[in-house]
């Protein structure tokens, strides 16, 4: 079984990250940073670089509970603003959703879920626009390969500081920035019904996926190479599928191409241009 | 003789020509307070690096008579710069380009000749192939210039110093990549190994000069070196900042290296061309 280490410089990682932070926010003309803050580790991790970057005051973080959150995702996230010292704000989610959530009562989880996440991207970018702040992504590379994730709902943010982070690389630069333990420590969870945990959901744990979407992704193995390596083939199987289904979610929506100079073809620019 | 060498691991603004002018004419002024003879730019030092379709509209032509390049020209008299800028031709084919200025003259004008097109590399769907490698003669002796991807190739130094380079001046916009648990980015151990050996192998200074900053994802690490004709490390930059970095050339060196280890002088150049010529079924 080849057992890649997936082990990260988190000296380095900060330094670049938080940079990256710094630099793009400065940009794209702001000087603050928003992050909805769930109580678990990603959003912990955005938040505790952009206090790197741009310093305590200048970041806002957002508490959006549902009635039917778990008690600890608020808990954890005041941990995380009591420890950075970050303003914060908390707005229940519920009068907004429940009145959709409420037109049908056999509306499956997916969906409640995704209107709950749409909901907090909705607050996001209301709530930049009160703090003057750009809107910080709290995407981890595994959630993204896999398309753990709802499009313009969790995925949504104007910059994202850890989409190259595998879960345990989060993990680990986490614990090296002083995340408070009880948020590192805890089984990671959407938090979008009772009892959910993202491994239970995805069928497998982080730290097997990582290893094997490092092999995959990273160092350019065939699925049959995994397999060779001591992967699963069930497991393999359903990791290639669910990323190659996910490709839209990682995309902009592909303009159909009538023009001589079409924007995301042959209209090609950086989001830097000029800055 | 000595030559003290700056070394300007700066960032850009991207498409902003005359910003990043003024940034040049900042760091030129700092080295001839510190009494530099040579300053050189990273990479496409004056435009930024992923241009895409800007490419055209940065294109500037190393001329006393181009409004970007008679201030640099001008400063030239005072000290010999290396700069990285978008040529464009007399017939509109845009290159890569590092311009060595001296005396108020362009010395020698350098145009990428790999191109790096795959992976995060998009270079050769808006640039032109450069299609020649000399080395020059400079007040300090014989130099070659060298541009990031030129220098991942193992050909165009080697013919740098075949064709009498004793100085080489690599510059480079490295994004950084491959972290992992070493002290260093992979791309950085990568490049500061190919040029240390480069030094040891060809018994010559070998200079190195990359920039910083970010543009969009990709950030620049900086880390600016020069390697002595022993292949030792005579200074390194700090890595993504900013620096105005100094080191000294000991040109004397080239000569108690080359007396200890003579490998310029065994090179057997027409071993090389017969067998070149045999691999590549030419005779």
């Amino acid at each position: 079984m080849i057992n890649p280490s997936l082990s990260i410089n988190t000296d380095l990682a900060r330094e670049i990250l938080s940079g990256f932070i710094k630099s793009e926010v400065t940009r794209a003309g702001f000087s603050r940073a928003i992050v909805n803050l769930s109580g678990g580790l990603d959003s912990a991790l955005s938040c505790a670089l952009a206090v790197d970057a741009l310093g305590a005051e200048n970041v806002l973080a957002l508490r959006l509970p549902y009635c039917k959150s778990s008690p600890d995702s608020l808990t954890h996230a005041q941990l995380m603003i009591d420890q950075f010292k970050v303003k914060s704000e908390t707005i229940d989610i519920t009068p907004m959703v429940d009145p959709l959530i409420n037109r049908e009562p056999n509306i499956s989880n997916v969906r409640k879920g995704n209107i709950m996440a749409r909901a907090r991207m909705i607050i996001l970018y209301d709530q930049s626009e009160v703090f003057k702040a750009l809107p910080i992504g709290t995407s981890n590379k595994t959630e993204i390969l896999l398309g753990y994730s709802t499009q313009w709902g969790d995925a949504a943010s104007a910059i994202n500081p850890i989409g190259d982070l595998y879960k345990t690389q989060a993990r680990q630069l986490s614990r090296a920035m002083n995340i408070p333990a009880p948020i590192i420590d805890k089984a990671p969870s959407a938090d979008l019904w009772e009892g959910q945990t993202d491994e239970g959901e995805l069928g497998f744990t982080y730290e097997e996926v990582d290893k094997l979407l490092y092999l995959l992704v990273d160092q350019r193995y065939s699925p049959q190479e995994c397999i060779d390596a001591g992967f699963g083939e069930k497991f393999v199987d359903v990791v290639v599928k669910r990323i190659r289904r996910n490709q839209f979610k990682r995309m902009q929506p592909p303009i159909a191409k009538i023009s001589n100079r079409t924007i995301g073809y042959d209209f090609l620019y950086l989001r830097d241009w000029g800055t | 003789m000595k030559l003290n060498l700056a070394l300007a691991q700066i960032n850009t603004k991207l498409g902003d020509v005359d910003s990043n002018l003024a940034k040049h004419m900042d760091y030129i002024k700092q080295a001839k307070s510190e009494k530099a003879d040579l300053l050189v730019f990273p990479e496409l030092s004056l435009t930024g690096y992923v241009l895409q379709d800007l490419v055209a509209s940065v294109a500037h032509k190393p001329t006393e008579d181009d409004p970007i390049f008679k201030h640099l020209l001008r400063e030239s008299r005072d000290l010999d710069l290396v700069v990285g800028f978008v040529d464009e031709d007399s017939r509109h084919r845009f290159y890569v380009a590092s311009a060595y200025l001296s005396g108020g003259s362009v010395v020698h004008v350098h145009h990428k000749i790999y191109l790096p097109t795959y992976g995060l590399f998009d270079e050769g769907r808006f640039f032109a192939w450069g299609d020649s490698i000399r080395a020059f003669d400079t007040r300090f002796g014989r130099v070659g210039m060298l541009i990031c991807e030129d220098f991942w190739h193992a050909s165009p130094p080697y013919l740098l110093w075949l064709d009498g380079a004793d100085i080489m001046l690599f510059s480079s916009a490295s994004p950084g990549r491959g972290l992992n648990d070493k002290e260093k980015l992979e791309s950085a151990r990568w490049v500061e190994r190919v040029t240390k050996a480069y030094a040891s192998m060809f018994t010559s200074f070998v200079a190195h000069a990359n920039r910083v900053g970010y543009e969009d994802g990709l950030h620049f690490w900086g880390g600016a070196t020069l390697f002595d004709p022993n292949g030792e490390e005579v200074v390194i930059g700090p890595y993504n900042e900013e620096a105005l970095v100094f080191a000294q050339m000991d040109l004397n060196q080239l000569r108690r290296t080359r007396a200890r280890l003579p490998l310029l002088r065994d090179e057997r150049t027409n071993l090389v061309q017969k067998e070149l010529n045999r691999i590549l079924g030419s005779d």
